[in-house]
């Protein structure tokens, strides 16, 4: 029966009793967790499915999202009959800590009721699974069918394969990582300096003066440069060429001044300025850094040889499929691959594919029905 | 099984219900979907997407690869038996590929059209042709097989490398044919390998 949830947009929010210990030593409270669902939970509870989202994603997977009333951003893969279909499947799709769509975050009131802003610890991927963790206890799972994510998405798969190997039966990893390279961490540097140089950072404190309409206020300058650089890393160069090429925008010569002339231009302000409608510029700080720290060899190296990576997966037994993109140059295919051979020599069953799509990174999100056959076969 | 190619009929026949595998250029799985359902443990290593999407949609374990230059990631003796299926004469190093082979398994199926057939040899003798044939069906310039082998040469290379032969079949038609005059009549030959 398809479930009326599939159309409404409200977040379940859950509080957490307990203070969230994190890797850094500190730890966090009050601490709430947005989530969706969609399908129903079977009596024996055994037919749920994670699903984990990337860097600038939400819970708003496969229902119109809040803010810019524009589709989930899985919708094209979620839902009755779909590829992971809402009729056999419960899926749950969290919020990450840090994030500033329900989940606690830096724009969230801390104890004394002001907002965290940089008072907000540091996190990792880890930790954000700890809180994935703790909503799959609250909803009285003790064992997921299986777990999706893309991107950072997929880190967050590979972190519960790494520390929580028997919560869940499937995990399904696109487009990832199993740490973050320096060309990575680089890209998000300039994201991040762009936010900080902008006057109305004002070292992360510009929520006070958000009193009618919070999305006015803030860096906004800062963090549509950085949405910009990041978008450009999540498209290929034969995708930007084959949708822009050197047309110019609503004009029929180049003006010789700054204006934006080229349609990529127009295109890149248009995602940057949309991205500041709905994101919060200290959740892009705190949200990228844990994705830089993210090296999942190096967390589990300490009782081997470090950076050894199938150390990491020493006790999965799930069944595990990872799938890479031959235009996506920013998780490149090699990275797959090793990561598929370090599940390989700690002995669970795992497969790897590279998929051809024209869309870079991007092209989990995008319509590759290579992709969707991948998704429904291996669920 | 009765739909099975018949090489990968009589590899499956031959493989101990429950031992784990590897499938070396396991196609679109058919060899595994069978070991799979006599209680096997099958991984498969496949180089192309197409077929390793296939696969994974099939509920099957397969690493996109390539036997050249992947089989070194397999940790020594980490799977009973190896399979190697029509895959041989496609490799770069067939002799570094059957090492490796019998490295990750004590044990290895390979399964290969045997170029010494009296057809392949007739094709190229009247013919002055390079030989096209059922099990060989490309042109010369886009064939995948890129190091033909004959079942002599493949006994040789056996024993060079210090394996042993322990069982060997002769296909003709489809049909598991007796093994006098193998080289000559045989289309295709599957071995069975151990160390010694």
């Amino acid at each position: 029966m398809a479930d009326t949830a599939a159309i409404h947009t409200e977040s379940h929010v859950l509080a957490m009793a307990q203070p969230l210990l994190l890797d850094s030593g500190r730890s966090l409270a009050p601490v709430e967790i947005a989530y969706q669902t969609y399908g129903r939970l079977n009596a024996a509870k055994d037919n749920a499915i994670l699903v984990c989202h990337a860097l600038t994603g939400d819970q708003h997977l496969a229902s119109p999202h809040p803010k810019t009333g524009k589709p989930g951003w899985w919708q094209r893969v979620v839902g009755p009959g779909l590829p992971i279909d809402t009729d056999r499947f419960f899926v749950i799709c969290s919020n990450v800590i840090g994030s500033c769509m329900g989940s606690s975050g830096p724009s969230s009131a801390a104890e004394d009721g002001a907002p965290f802003a940089m008072r907000f610890p540091v996190i990792t991927i880890r930790d954000m699974v700890r809180a994935q963790v703790a909503l799959v206890d609250h909803l009285g799972i003790d064992r997921l069918h299986a777990l999706v994510g893309g991107s950072m998405g997929g880190m967050q798969v590979l972190s519960w394969a790494a520390n929580w190997p028997d919560r869940f039966g499937a995990a399904l990893v696109l487009a990832s990582a199993a740490r973050h390279s320096a060309q990575n961490i680089a890209f998000h540097e300039v994201g991040r300096q762009a936010i900080m140089a902008d006057p109305e950072w004002k070292g992360g404190n510009y929520y006070s003066e958000a009193v009618d309409d919070p999305r006015k206020v803030g860096p906004e300058s800062g963090l549509a440069v950085a949405r910009m650089a990041a978008h450009i890393t999540y498209l290929s160069e034969q995708g930007l060429t084959e949708k822009f090429g050197r047309r110019l925008q609503d004009r029929e010569t180049k003006t010789f001044g700054f204006d934006a002339d080229f349609q990529v231009e127009s295109y890149l302000r248009y995602q940057g300025l949309s991205f500041t409608d709905r994101f919060d510029a200290n959740s892009y700080l705190y949200i990228t850094r844990a994705m830089d720290y993210f090296d999942l060899a190096e967390e589990h190296g300490a009782h081997g040889k470090p950076g050894n990576l199938a150390e990491a997966f020493a006790g999965l037994k799930a069944r595990m499929c990872l799938v890479s993109f031959d235009t996506d140059w920013l998780y490149p295919t090699s990275e797959s691959r090793r990561i598929a051979h370090a599940v390989n020599a700690a002995g669970a069953p795992v497969s790897f594919v590279e998929l051809s799509a024209p869309f870079g990174h991007d092209s989990f999100l995008l319509d590759v029905p290579a992709l969707d056959r991948v998704i429904a076969g291996f669920l | 099984m009765a739909s099975l190619r018949p090489d990968l009929a009589v590899i499956a026949r031959h493989v101990a219900p429950g031992s784990r595998v590897l499938d070396v250029g396991c196609g679109d799985g058919e060899l595994m979907a069978a070991l799979v359902a006599c209680g096997c443990d099958a991984r498969g290593l496949e180089i192309e997407p197409a077929n390793v999407a296939t696969c994974v949609s099939r509920g099957l374990s397969v690493l996109q690869g390539d036997a050249d230059s992947d089989l070194s990631y397999y940790p020594d003796n980490s799977v009973d038996v190896a399979i190697l299926s029509q895959t041989l004469q496609t490799t770069r190093r067939p002799d570094l590929v059957i090492e490796q082979l019998l490295r990750i398994a004590p044990r290895g199926f390979v399964s290969f059209p045997n170029f010494a057939h009296w057809r392949v040899r007739a094709s190229l003798m009247f013919g002055g042709h390079m030989p096209v044939t059922r099990l060989l069906p490309e042109t010369w310039y886009d064939t995948p097989n890129i190091h033909h082998v004959t079942i002599d040469d493949f006994r040789a290379l056996a024993g060079r490398l210090g394996l042993a032969v322990e069982r060997s079949w002769f296909l003709k038609g489809g049909r598991v044919t007796s093994s006098t005059a193998a080289n000559l009549r045989a289309e295709h030959a599957v071995f069975q390998l151990a160390r010694r």
